[in-house]
């Protein structure tokens, strides 16, 4: 029969999607993947998550069970002209499916709230980080040791990081998926958000609120280091740039740095501390630019020169809209920017 | 069937005599030939805002994609939900109330059907003033930014509004999106509001005053509620938005700060009132296609809606209660983590009254027969993609959980099962229900299936997937997406493409079926699903007068209660004489016995709206400096319109359009 | 349905009126999101103390134009009543000093905008002044189209001879809407102006 059919029809698809989606959900290769926590915080919030994930798959089975089920059972079958029961409702039902489902939400309920304010303020002893939002980049400055970086936010394990954030322009979201949910950056007002990784390692981001047209090339990454080698990076962080040898390749990218128009943006301690903004960054602080894995909001490798090199020559191409302009460098200019970059660690 | 004018009163013009042709449609007040107009345009809107997701599509099916540059991207994904929400679903929506609120209660037209025209060509002309923007819009990168290659502006497809149909400020404003794109937003939010301000107004005095004697609140069908609930929502949303947009026109024009906080402005200020407009908005979109469901499901079940008033009630309570959640749509901004679990607890509740509605439905479906046709399928459809946009959603009131999940592909998966599983598959589920009604003719069954079965596996897969792509930690709204986000997110961004094309091909078959159904399907005598309310009382395709003679209505149902009667076990009997009394009702259908005078056409309503559409353009050109004679040129238009209007009676007094005796 | 006054109405309201409210419904949320909107920017402060509007308030002089357009309720009243009565030609006078009314008030919100932009406010100096001017100066364009409605009446009833309740734009839909910009400006007055 033809109804029969268009149900057997459904069967064969729902264990296809079954069977894909289990084979998706064992797939957690991804940087970004909430479902595969790495800190002790996303793990918590994936739980959260499971528990209420096979709430609503319990609900589901039963009612669209009984969906196919009633659907199968009371089905018009050809030659039955007999007239169904006119039932126009029974308010018994009506109190067990209103009062069934507030039993379950007042069930679910009791763990979100405890953890939205356990979640929400940071712990007085935290490490703190001030984090400022750029169209398409994310500054980091770190108010005790008195240094900024950018792009990747390096942070010691074991310990709870209270990131205060804000805007320079529009809205962005800061989100570290293995780590933590996500927070926005507003301009004119401070948010916080708790960072707590237990392992060193490398944690990818993404911004995740659209901040105009690169939005999508708008990455970051959290470093977490044992905290000896912390307060190691720190120091090494806080001395002035390296200075090239006098005569070398790195020496011209220095010269080509102060001549053209890259030290009216980005700083450079120890070359031009005097010449550019301490209170708001226009471009990402370059001192140590070789320490950092990754540039251009995270989206390219730092240990890959090709990659500079292409950013150099036309960073709008690769971030449409970027403040960083096309400057017409030349090859050779391009290598020995690429070679001083590179030297900076 | 139509009537004669005669002597039409000298006013500004002759008023218009033909009902006929061009100017016939162009002048009409009859609430189901507006309907009409409203549901072609509305599905226009459907194939470009389509087309547009196909192409987003391509462009996301495969990592760092450069077939659309990120400017395209933008405007697309923001044109894509304006277009789906402002020019599909809810005029769709507004072509069934329409073309059915005054058959379902029994009214010979709707309240003001003056300004019922007005609200749609108010309506279409801001759809094209919207749309216009791909054409006379620019856009650019943040002022003091750079395009790739050097470009001023981007190419003709990036320029339409960029900043999200949730136009968030301060991306919003000037100095992040400079050019008229967003303009073109701000003031086209506008004047759809006004709009569908109109409408609601029009519709709640239909809903309060023009009754049919005897059809009580109570005894109104579940569509007519759930157009009233929408109404409602309208006309107490509207404002939260056109206030919004106001000040966003105002800060991108005219200097103020509202939103700009390097002046002391509040950019979460436009969030609240964005989304206190926009939750409810979520309800304005899938009320009116529960309402069709509601409708749908007891007829092929052969049994009454089960729980009437529950269903009633719990629509209503929907509505109330979308006014209390907006917060959640911001957990991340940087609430306070009291007003977060306020409301969590708040969004939790709204659960509550939609299972009520599912179960009801079941409930209806329970002990029936149930007929598998294509509306059928559709509402079945609806019921069972419904559940799962509901359950996902009940996962956003978990809000820690939500903290990881907002502005990822889940949010896109989740309400995508809401508005197209829901709004849409019930809006289809009322086009192949009333398409009888509007042609006379059937539409084709065996197509209808196949659409169907297209349509729900499509659909599925698209959306199903970009819950996955969510969890895996795919962002919403990047024009692309990067191969470390693992294979996972790879495979499912794969097959949401292929589904994309799954769900058009489906619509293409709708496209075809309708045209050759509506050539020459099969002639569809009265009655041909053997449903339930008054409507399908009416001989079809139906005269222009409606009702030949109002009915008095003496139950919920009243049409079926007229053709059934129940035995001692409370199973339905038909009347003896069912297909006598059938064709009687087509016999006095179509001949009345006295004389009914309509609503005469009138040029008024287009002009106001030729006016608005000028106004529109002087509007987003004003800080420019090219707006004002466009606006002055629209004022002047309108107000003349207006004037003209209100010295124009609504019926000519002697010699109206009547529909002779026979 | 040959005439819309003769209409069944379930609820005995007439259709127009029924509308009017609905609307009007509406518009005060629409006032109300502005009102809101002053009052959230109120407490943050501009550049400088000194430019904070409740410095720049002329409360007497506001309080006349307040007083004008209470007293143009008044005259709606009285227009009202006329007609009522039957009385056309006074119904007409009334209108006009409705209309007159309506028009000096519009005259003072002129001048006092004028007066506060040459003391250094303006649109862009705070969000409280944005707000400020968006909220008035929303009011005083509904002022506005109720003086249009009420010139577009008169012209009515010279070339109808006379008003009557069947025209699509009658003297009690423009009643309502005029004593709901009236109410409107009162509250904006209070909260605006009055309270500190």
């Amino acid at each position: 029969m033809n109804r029969i059919r268009g149900f057997g029809r459904l069967v064969p698809l729902a264990v296809m999607a079954v069977v894909l989606a289990g084979c998706s959900l064992t797939i957690q290769d991804g940087v970004l993947d909430s479902l595969a926590p790495e800190g002790p915080i996303a793990e918590d919030l994936a739980g959260l998550y499971w528990l209420v994930f096979w709430i609503a798959t319990g609900v589901f089975v039963l009612v669209q069970g009984g969906l196919v089920y009633l659907l199968i059972r009371f089905r018009a079958r050809q030659g039955d002209e007999s007239e169904p029961r006119q039932v126009h409702g029974n308010a018994k039902l009506e109190v067990v499916w209103t009062v069934i489902p507030i039993l379950i939400l007042a069930a679910i309920a009791v763990p979100t709230v405890s953890r939205v304010f356990k979640y929400t303020e940071c712990a007085p002893d935290a490490y703190h980080v001030d984090v400022i939002g750029h169209q398409w980049w994310f500054e980091y400055r770190y108010p005790e040791a008195g240094i900024w970086t950018a792009n990747e936010l390096v942070i010691p394990t074991d310990q709870e990081v209270c990131l205060s954030m804000e805007s320079d322009d529009v809205l962005h979201n800061f989100w570290i998926p293995k780590l933590n949910g996500k927070r926005y950056l507003v301009p004119g007002q401070e948010t916080t958000l708790l960072m707590l990784a237990d392992e060193p390692g490398e944690y990818f981001g993404h911004c995740a609120e659209f901040c105009g047209l690169s939005h999508a090339r708008m990455r970051m990454r959290v470093i977490a280091k044992e905290p000896s080698d912390f307060e190691a990076w720190l120091a090494a962080q806080d001395l002035p740039a390296v200075e090239p040898t006098a005569g070398s390749l790195e020496a011209e990218g220095l010269e080509l740095f102060n001549s053209l128009a890259c030290s009216a943006c980005h700083l450079i301690r120890g070359v031009n501390n005097s010449s550019v903004s301490n209170v708001i960054a226009i471009g990402p602080e370059l001192t140590h630019f070789a320490s950092r894995g990754s540039f251009a909001g995270s989206t390219l490798e730092a240990e890959d020169p090709d990659a500079l090199a292409m950013w150099l020559a036309d960073p709008p191409q690769w971030k449409p809209g970027s403040f960083m302009p096309d400057l017409d460098l030349t090859p050779a200019q391009i290598e020995a920017l690429v070679a001083y970059l590179r030297s900076l660690d | 069937m139509a009537g004669t004018l005669t002597r039409p009163t000298r006013t500004v013009f002759r008023r218009p005599s033909s009902t006929d042709g061009f100017w016939g449609w162009v002048t009409t007040t009859d609430h189901k030939r507006i309907g009409i107009l409203y549901g072609y345009s509305a599905f226009f809107g459907f194939l470009i805002g389509g087309i547009e997701a196909l192409l987003i599509r391509l462009q996301l099916a495969r990592p760092d994609n450069d077939f659309l540059s990120a400017a395209e991207y933008n405007t697309l994904m923001t044109t894509h939900g304006v277009i789906m929400v402002f020019l599909f679903v809810m005029p769709m929506a507004a072509a069934f109330f329409n073309y059915l609120l005054p058959l379902m209660i029994g009214a010979r037209d709707v309240a003001f059907p003056r300004m019922n025209a007005l609200s749609f060509w108010i309506f279409l002309f801001g759809a094209l003033f919207v749309s216009s923007s791909f054409i006379f819009g620019t856009a650019g990168a943040p002022i003091g930014g750079n395009l790739p290659g050097g470009a001023e502006t981007a190419s003709w497809l990036g320029s339409g509004p960029n900043g999200g149909w949730f136009g968030y400020a301060p991306n919003s404003l000037t100095t992040y999106s400079p050019g008229s794109a967003m303009d073109y937003y701000t003031v086209g939010l506008q004047v759809l509001g006004l709009a569908s301000l109109i409408s609601s107004i029009n519709f709640i005095v239909t809903i309060l005053n023009m009754r049919a004697k005897g059809m009580k609140l109570l005894r109104m069908p579940v569509f007519v509620w759930m157009t009233f609930v929408t109404a409602f929502l309208l006309l107490f949303s509207l404002p939260i938005i056109t206030a919004a947009v106001f000040m966003l026109m105002f800060d991108r024009q005219f200097g103020t700060v509202f939103y700009d906080a390097a002046a002391g402005g509040d950019p979460v200020l436009w969030q609240h009132l964005f989304w206190l407009f926009g939750h409810p908005e979520v309800y304005i979109i899938v009320l009116p296609a529960m309402g069709i469901v509601s409708e749908v499901l007891p007829t092929f079940s052969r049994k009454p809606l089960f729980g009437y008033s529950a269903v009633v009630f719990a629509g209503a309570a929907i509505g109330f209660l979308g006014f209390g959640v907006w917060a959640h749509h911001m957990y991340a901004s940087g609430i306070t983590p009291v007003a977060q679990a306020a409301f969590g607890l708040a969004t939790m509740t709204i659960a509550v009254p939609t299972g009520i509605k599912i179960f009801n439905w079941l409930g209806t479906m329970w002990g029936g027969k149930i007929r598998f046709t294509t509306p059928m399928l559709f509402a079945i459809g609806f019921v069972s993609l419904f559940v799962i946009g509901g359950l996902s959603g009940v996962t956003h009131s978990i809000v820690p959980s939500n903290w990881q999940q907002t502005d990822t592909y889940y949010i896109v998966g989740h309400f995508h099962y809401v508005l197209f599983g829901g709004a849409v598959m019930g809006l289809f589920a009322g086009l192949y229900y009333y398409f009888p009604h509007l042609t006379g003719r059937m539409m084709n069954e065996r197509i209808g299936k196949l659409q169907f079965w297209t349509m729900f596996t499509g659909m599925n897969l698209t959306f199903a997937p970009m819950h996955w792509l969510g969890l895996q930690g795919m962002p919403r709204r990047t024009w692309v997406w990067f191969e470390e986000m693992g294979r996972g997110v790879g495979l499912w961004n794969l097959v949401a493409t292929i589904g994309a094309f799954t769900i058009a091909t489906s619509v293409l078959i709708f496209a075809i079926n309708f045209i050759r159904s509506k050539r020459n399907g099969t002639i569809a005598e009265i009655d041909p699903w053997d449903a339930r309310t008054i409507e399908w009382s009416l001989p079809l395709p139906v005269p222009a007068y409606n009702f030949a003679e109002t009915p008095t209505i003496t139950k919920l149902d009243d049409f079926w209660h007229r053709k059934y009667g129940e035995d001692d076990e409370g199973r339905a009997v038909p009347r003896p004489d069912l297909a006598e009394y059938l064709a009687r009702l087509v016999e006095d259908g179509r001949n009345p016995k006295e004389v009914i005078h309509l609503p005469a056409p009138s040029y008024f309503p287009f002009l106001v709206g030729v006016g608005i559409f000028f106004l529109a353009y002087g509007l987003a050109y004003l800080a420019a400096g090219t707006g004002l004679p466009l606006l002055v040129t629209g004022a002047l238009i309108m107000i003349g319109s207006f004037v003209g209007w209100s010295v124009e009676p609504l019926e000519e007094p002697h010699d109206s359009q009547e529909v002779d005796a026979v | 349905m040959s005439a819309p006054h003769d209409v069944h109405e379930s609820t005995g309201i007439e259709n127009r009126k029924l509308a009017m409210w609905a609307f009007l419904s509406s518009e005060f949320l629409l006032f109300g999101a502005f009102i809101s909107n002053y009052l959230l920017f109120k407490g943050r402060l501009p550049v400088t103390d000194a430019l904070h509007p409740v410095n720049f308030y002329d409360i007497p002089f506001t309080s006349i134009s307040s007083f004008v357009l209470l007293m143009s309720s008044l005259t709606m009243v009285l227009a009202h009543h006329a007609l009522a009565e039957g009385d056309q030609g006074s119904a007409r006078t009334w209108l006009l000093a409705t209309a007159g009314l309506g028009v000096t008030f519009l005259g003072g919100q002129f001048f006092e905008f004028s007066e506060f932009f040459d003391a250094g406010a303006g649109l862009g100096v705070a969000p409280v002044w944005s707000s400020f001017f968006l909220l008035t100066g929303f009011h005083g364009t509904h002022v506005a189209v109720g003086v249009l409605m009420l010139v577009i009446l008169f012209v009515i009833s010279l070339r109808n001879d006379g008003l009557s309740e069947a025209q699509g734009l009658n003297l009690e839909l423009v009643g309502l809407y005029w004593h709901f910009v009236d109410i409107i400006w009162i509250v904006i007055f209070t909260i605006i102006y009055l309270i500190p």
